[in-house]
């Protein structure tokens, strides 16, 4: 299991009715890839992020197949349109089961 | 102790991966747009810029590390853009591939070659 795993995101507080809105993420996580080998030689095991979601207000903004191509600490940065006053909930899940959750609040006018 | 290097992806694994996405479709190269350094320092984090105005969702390849997947988007309907910037993993110099696929069903693509100075994937 991974330690640490702290998810960071930055959102605008507030917004116009219609506007666009950057989102940037990130969660700190090694993303083992499972390809590493310690150093008797043996294979470390896959341990990633494996899927990545962000809805506002229920809708779905983006969902993210996440293989260990990734980098350690997955980063995405991308987009929203917001209409309304409302709540982003952003999700991450985990090889292990895991799963981290983070919301942040736009006050639309 | 020993440390193998990972083994690299084939033009087979490569092909197929395209082919789990669009189905054999044909792929354009208009209305896609892939960024990437032309050379990244450090191919542990070499920074992807992917937009395909209008696409349900892209799909990101690495056709020289061991495992051509990458990530895949799928925008929903409160997506801004059809557009992302993720942070990859690349062995060494090689192909990254982006293919959309839009809501008639058609595919576009985008490549662009990256030599990558540190290798990532490696122990």
């Amino acid at each position: 299991m991974a330690d640490n795993v702290t998810p960071r995101v930055r959102v605008p507080r507030e917004a116009s009715a219609g506007d666009v809105v950057s989102i940037r993420t990130l969660i700190s996580h090694p993303m083992e890839s499972g390809q590493r080998r310690d150093g008797d030689g043996n294979v470390i095991p896959r341990s990633i992020i494996n899927r990545f979601t962000c809805d506002f207000n229920g809708e779905n903004v983006i969902d993210v197949t996440i293989e260990p191509a990734v980098s350690t600490n997955p980063y995405f940065q991308f987009s929203a349109v917001v209409n309304e006053t409302g709540t982003f909930n952003f999700t991450w899940y985990d090889d292990d089961g895991s799963v981290y959750e983070e919301t942040a609040d736009i006050t639309v006018a | 102790a020993i440390t193998l290097l990972p083994s690299v992806a084939t033009a087979q694994d490569v092909d197929a991966a395209i082919n789990a996405f669009t189905g054999g479709a044909d792929t354009s190269p208009d209305g896609i747009t892939l960024i990437a350094p032309e050379i990244a320092e450090n191919g542990n984090t070499v920074p992807i810029e992917v937009d395909a105005p209008g696409a349900e969702a892209i799909i990101l390849l690495a056709a020289g590390n061991p495992s051509p997947d990458v990530a895949t988007f799928n925008f929903g309907p409160a997506a801004g853009a059809q557009a992302a910037s993720t942070r990859i993993r690349l062995a060494g110099e090689q192909d990254v591939i982006a293919i959309a696929r839009m809501p008639d069903g058609t595919f576009l693509r985008a490549q662009q070659e990256v030599k990558v100075t540190i290798g990532g994937c490696g122990g």
